[in-house]
């Protein structure tokens, strides 16, 4: 049966644009039913802000099934908010108090510079995937499917990394903004499997190089795993500094120019 | 313009006729294709597999998302899995059965030549797919693992546990991003279509709006692709993303290209139920839960015992009951209907009455919770955050909602629209699925027409424009679509009324959902005909769009898409008065058999209905094109 949370005070960050200045404005939220999604009851708000004339908050989010990893948002200072395992599209209200007290910000990391109040351009990680994060195999000409069996376990493996919905909140729940387990989800997903051992070294060179350019460096603090919605295990970040050294011997690159 | 609808499909036995197409199509040369340019809109499985394909063969192409990154289209939401005719489990599938088994899922309102090429290609896709890493689920010996779908008495549907889109997208995604990095693709994120432009009746590009900055901007080419997803959200409360509109697809029908079968809608039947009123939308539980979920409700509707109360006599398992040979594995649009029969009978589970029951506990006494788990445990942790309820413990609820969207802007068998120059993939086209869609099919159709269709397609139309000059976005048209786009979106920042766009939204979904979803007749359809015109006037007189047109604005953005919404829904309400006939995700109270089963008119509406934009939204033109079936026999759809 649904149940109402009451007198909710959301202090939410807004800001006009990428050079502006920002600021926390304060909204209350007298009732909402439990059975709301968290960002449904930033849509409640929305339609009262447009009810008085005002702007409403700008906030990306788009499948609301946790699994485009469009939508955001530090709640409570926590990426996704307080929910384990749980993207914010997918937090409900039935997990807040009535009375509550609710900070909204917008990820904080310098390589995803804020667009417009909790919109931030992330597309420093397309960068990445593009420098590397992909299969070489055009289109046309595939083998059949079933040539290469692929251990379950492995293809399982590949699977778990594989399902970073790229929301971004690692970055934005490391204390350095390092992207080490967004790239190192890509990089294990591909170089686990057989497919993907033809570029395995030269992938995990460009990706890091790249990943490197815009983001801070990792010191192990875990926060991130303990912030992805997928729950993606740091372990993956092992075998890309694995991958990483062995590539520095194997390409030659580095050495050759010094 | 009186246009013909000519379908193109190559003469002679529709086994050959893909192949025979392959055979004469027009050929670029390697060192040609860089003279032609590509607009690709939408990056989904459709579009990012076009963009890819086509940027590999050498095509200069330019890909335009109103996402922040490609990798967020909606294909990405796709549970279930994808068919193709492999014949791994040795069970007796094969292309023609993948054919036959689409055209009859469809309602016989399907063409046969598209068809039976997107059952060929299919077994090319999973090969694909493979090899570019997407992560497939396995048996333990190393081969891939196959699970059934509604309307297929085979297993052919490939998955990645509970993910299969999103694999398939990243899948599709890396491969643009490979050559977004190699320079062939230019990529435009957060850039929206707001028109298409025709130079002497070819398309000669596209008129764009940056949502960042709210400036428009003209971009030419030699030919544009729409990849731009289907029209579900006309519902308001629908499983598509809240971004998914119509509005690229309907900026191209006001310019020419005919819109077909707008009526041909799939309501999926297994949604979590409406919980309450602030509700933005509706999540999908995958089909390949009703492998092993039961659909039940309890035979008395004033029984208000909970679900593990009610004793095996006393329930009312409705798919096994009326469809014993597909049992609960019937096709969407015929489950959709028995569950909302059975609500509409009082018979409704939950605190609202609004759902039927989907249960898993013989299948979790049958096969232990370990193995259910593995199956679908994704799906019920989604379903326990969102419904509240653990559904190893109490059956999940569930009822129909707008799932998907057969019809769409109509293309001939080369996916060119009655534009020249002008093609559109997957969803948004209307071609494959007829009347209703096969569970799994969505992403096949998508696929198959981005990586193994549109790159041959495109070349017999830009070959004879070699070295031959097309116009640049100087030319005034383009001047004349900036401005009227401008004025547009200027325009809804001046109404300065009360309502929000999203509350117009939601009344214009609440009448479509009402007169023009599971269930409808010439009255209801003829009463939303007379309230859309109403409701949209006072949309034009009452809309309220806060903040400025030269920022990132969302309620803006809403704002342009309700607008294409209200036009549509008024086409769809007329498509499904003009359609006397029940067929597939179309049902029409008024022709039924008498145990309540859709009653298709093959005599007079073996066709597609093809609509012409007038300028009027009320007034548009129909034309037909006439279905032959040769191959497969009309014949009543029956899963009893």
């Amino acid at each position: 049966m649904t149940n109402r949370i009451e007198n909710l005070t959301l202090k939410i960050w807004r800001q006009a644009g990428p050079d502006a200045s920002g600021r926390f404005e304060t909204y209350s939220v007298p009732s909402i039913t439990d059975e709301a999604s968290f960002l449904e009851m930033l849509d409640v708000l929305n339609e009262q802000l447009i009810s008085e004339g005002k702007e409403a908050i700008t906030f990306d989010h788009d499948c609301r099934e946790g699994i485009c990893g469009t939508c955001s948002l530090m709640i409570n200072g926590q990426a996704h908010g307080p929910e384990r395992a749980t993207a914010t599209c997918q937090l409900h209200m039935r997990k807040f108090q009535s009375g509550a007290e609710i900070v909204i910000e917008p990820w904080r990391a310098s390589a995803f510079p804020i667009v417009k109040d909790l919109m931030v351009d992330r597309s420093a990680f397309d960068r990445i995937i593009e420098s590397g994060g992909f299969i070489t195999s055009p289109t046309g000409g595939a083998p059949d499917a079933n040539l290469i069996p692929i251990p379950k376990p492995v293809a399982d493996a590949a699977m778990d990394s594989a399902e970073c919905i790229g929301c971004g909140a690692c970055v934005a729940a490391c204390p350095n903004g390092a992207a080490n387990l967004f790239t190192a989800a890509k990089i294990s997903h591909l170089n686990l499997l057989p497919q993907g051992q033809a570029e395995r070294f030269k992938r995990v060179e460009a990706m890091v190089e790249t990943m490197d350019e815009h983001f801070g460096s990792c010191t192990n603090h875990g926060e991130c795993e303990a912030a992805c919605p997928k729950e993606i295990s740091i372990d993956v970040i092992a075998l890309m500094n694995k991958d990483y050294r062995q590539a520095k011997l194997k390409n030659r690159k580095e050495l050759s120019r010094n | 313009m009186s246009p013909t609808l000519d379908s193109k499909i190559p003469a002679g036995p529709v086994q050959d006729a893909w192949r025979s197409y392959k055979s004469d199509v027009k050929l670029v040369a390697p060192n040609n294709k860089r003279k032609f340019k590509v607009i690709v809109v939408g990056t989904g499985l459709a579009g990012a597999s076009a963009a890819a394909s086509l940027a590999e063969l050498g095509y200069q192409v330019d890909a335009f998302t109103f996402h922040d990154s490609p990798r967020r289209a909606h294909s990405i939401a796709a549970q279930g899995g994808i068919n193709a005719a492999k014949n791994y489990q040795g069970d007796g599938d094969s292309v023609h059965r993948l054919f036959y088994d689409t055209i009859k899922g469809g309602d016989f309102r399907a063409r046969e030549g598209n068809v039976h090429r997107l059952a060929e290609v299919s077994v090319n896709i999973i090969d694909q797919m493979v090899a570019q890493g997407v992560p497939f689920a396995r048996e333990y010996g190393g081969l891939l693992d196959n699970r059934s779908f509604g309307g297929a008495q085979v297993s052919r549907t490939f998955y990645a546990r509970g993910q299969t889109g999103q694999q398939l997208l990243l899948g599709a995604y890396q491969q643009l991003a490979r050559q977004i990095g190699l320079g062939n693709v230019r990529l435009f994120n957060r850039t929206e279509l707001v028109d298409v432009v025709t130079v002497d009746g070819r398309c000669a590009g596209i008129v764009v709006r940056d949502l960042m900055t709210g400036e428009f901007a003209s971009h030419s080419a030699h030919a544009v692709v729409l990849a731009t997803g289907g029209y579900g959200n006309v519902f308001f409360l629908s499983t598509n993303a809240m971004a998914c509109n119509v509005t690229a697809a309907w900026r191209a029908h006001r310019k020419g290209a005919l819109f077909a079968n707008p009526c041909f809608t799939q309501i999926h039947p297994t949604c979590i139920p409406q919980s309450d009123e602030t509700q933005s939308k509706l999540t999908l539980m995958s089909e390949s839960l009703r492998n092993d979920g039961r659909v039940w409700v309890p035979k008395n509707p004033d029984d208000n015992r909970a679900a593990d109360q009610i004793p095996e006599e006393d329930r009312d398992y409705i798919l096994e009951r009326l469809y014993p040979s597909y049992g609960n594995l019937a096709p969407r649009d015929i489950s959709s209907r028995a569950a909302k029969r059975s609500v509409d009978s009082g018979r409704g589970v939950g605190p609202l009455k609004n759902g039927v029951y989907l249960d898993f506990s013989d299948a979790i006494n049958r096969l232990g919770r370990h193995v259910v788990e593995e199956r679908y445990g994704n799906l019920f942790e989604m379903y326990e955050r969102i419904a509240g309820e653990n559904p190893y413990d109490v059956p999940m609820r569930i009822y129909p909602a707008s799932h998907y969207t057969m019809g769409g802007v109509w293309v001939d068998y080369e996916l060119m629209t009655t534009v020249p120059g002008l093609y559109a993939a997957g969803e948004a086209n209307f071609s494959d699925h007829g009347a209703n869609r096969l569970g799994a099919s969505a992403l096949m159709q998508g696929l198959a027409d981005g990586y193994f269709v549109l790159p041959y397609t495109i070349g017999n139309y830009l070959a004879p424009m070699l070295n031959k000059p097309v116009p640049g976005t100087d030319h005034p048209a383009f001047k004349e679509a900036e401005n009227a786009a401008r004025a547009r979106f200027q325009g809804y920042m001046n109404v300065k009324g009360t309502r929000s766009p999203d509350w117009f939204h939601r009344e214009l979904g609440k009448i479509i959902w009402d007169y023009c979803g599971m269930e409808r007749t010439q009255q209801g359809l003829e009463k939303a005909l007379s309230e859309l015109p109403a409701l949209y006037e006072e949309f034009k007189k009452d809309l309220r769009v806060t903040g400025d047109a030269q920022s990132l604005n969302q309620t803006l953005e809403k704002a342009g898409r309700v607008d294409d919404f209200f036009q549509l829904g008024m086409l769809m309400c007329r498509d499904a008065l003009e359609r006397n006939e029940s067929c597939g995700g179309h049902f029409r109270a008024e022709f039924q058999t008498d145990d309540g089963e859709a009653l298709r008119d093959d005599v007079n509406f073996a066709h597609v209905a093809a609509w012409e934009w007038t300028g009027d939204p009320t007034a548009s033109v129909r034309h037909t094109e006439e279905l032959e079936f040769n191959t497969v026999h009309l014949a009543t759809r029956s899963y009893k």
